[in-house]
C-alpha cells in the first residue's frame, strides 16, 4: 500500500470504518510509515481538540434574550 | 407552544454553534438562530418526518446562515459548494509530530481562539461539514441530508477539512515550538 492509497482512507481509520481486511492492510503500511502514523495521530488529535473546547458558548443572559425574542415572533405569526 | 419552547431549549446552543461556523460574526449567528427557529415554526406542518427534527433544523439554519453570509458580502453569491475545489491541504506536508501535547502548552482560551482562527480560514463548504460531523457528532448521512449534498461529497469535504486544519494547526504549533526554542537560547 502507498502512502496516497493510505490517506484515501483515512477517514474510514478515523471513523472505524474500514473493512477488517483492510485495516489489517493499513496498519500493516503504518508499521512501516512514519509519516502516515503521524498524519493518522495528528488528525485523530485536531478532531479531539475541536470536540473538547467549546468555540462559541452561548452565555445564559443572550440565550434567554434569544428565547423570548423567538417566543415573541412565533405568536406573532 | 410550550412544546416548541422545549425544543428551542433543547437545540439552541447547537444551531448557535454552526451559525457561528459559518458566519464567523456573533451578531449574525444571533439573527441566524432567532430566524431559523421562527422559519422552522412557520414551516413545521411541512416538517414530514421521514428525518430527525434536528437534521431538518440544521438544514434551515445553514440556509439562514449562507443567507446571512450573502448579505454581509453585499449580495455576493455564497453557496456551500464555494471554494472546495482547492487541492490546499491534500497531501499532509508538515509531518512533524506533535510532542508535547499542544494542549498542555496553552490555556483553554488562548487554545480557543487558535482552534477559532484556523478554522476561519477554510471556504465554508469545508467548515460547515468538519462542524456538523465532528464537532456536533451527525452522521455522514445525517450531514449529507442536512446539506442536500450526496454521501461521497460530504465524505471528500470531511477528508479535505480534516487534513487543512490538521496542517494550518500544525504550523501553528510549530511556530510556537520554534519561539520557545529561540527564547530558551537567548
Amino acid at each position: 500500500m502507498t502512502c496516497t492509497e493510505f490517506l484515501a482512507q483515512l477517514d474510514d481509520m478515523l471513523d472505524q470504518d474500514a473493512a477488517l481486511p483492510l485495516r489489517a492492510d493499513l496498519q500493516e503500511h503504518l508499521r512501516g510509515c512514519e509519516h502516515c502514523e503521524i498524519t493518522l495521530s495528528t488528525t485523530r488529535k485536531t478532531i479531539e481538540i475541536y470536540r473538547s473546547h467549546e468555540l462559541y458558548e452561548l452565555p445564559e443572559e443572550l440565550r434567554d434574550r434569544l428565547h423570548k425574542a423567538i417566543v415573541a415572533k412565533c405568536r406573532k405569526c | 407552544m410550550a412544546a416548541y419552547e422545549k425544543l428551542v431549549k433543547q437545540y439552541d446552543r447547537q444551531v448557535f454553534r454552526i451559525a457561528n461556523h459559518i458566519v464567523q460574526n456573533r451578531e449574525d449567528a444571533e439573527d441566524v438562530v432567532q430566524d431559523a427557529f421562527l422559519k422552522a415554526y412557520e414551516k413545521l406542518d411541512q416538517f414530514q418526518g421521514n428525518s430527525k427534527f434536528y437534521t431538518w433544523l440544521v438544514r434551515i439554519a445553514v440556509n439562514e446562515s449562507l443567507m446571512r453570509l450573502r448579505k454581509r458580502r453585499t449580495g455576493r453569491m455564497v453557496s456551500i459548494d464555494e471554494d472546495v475545489e482547492t487541492d490546499e491541504g491534500s497531501m499532509p506536508r508538515d509531518l512533524a509530530d506533535w510532542s508535547p501535547d499542544p494542549e498542555a502548552l496553552y490555556g483553554q482560551s488562548e487554545m480557543a481562539d487558535i482552534l477559532r482562527k484556523t478554522i476561519q480560514g477554510l471556504p465554508p463548504g469545508f467548515r460547515v461539514v468538519f462542524a456538523l460531523r465532528d464537532v456536533e457528532g451527525l452522521s455522514t448521512e445525517e450531514t449529507a441530508q442536512a446539506l442536500g449534498l450526496s454521501v461521497p461529497a460530504v465524505k471528500s469535504r470531511l477528508l479535505r477539512a480534516r487534513l487543512q486544519l490538521r496542517e494550518r494547526l500544525s504550523r501553528y504549533f510549530k511556530r510556537r515550538d520554534q519561539k520557545q526554542a529561540q527564547d530558551g537560547a537567548k
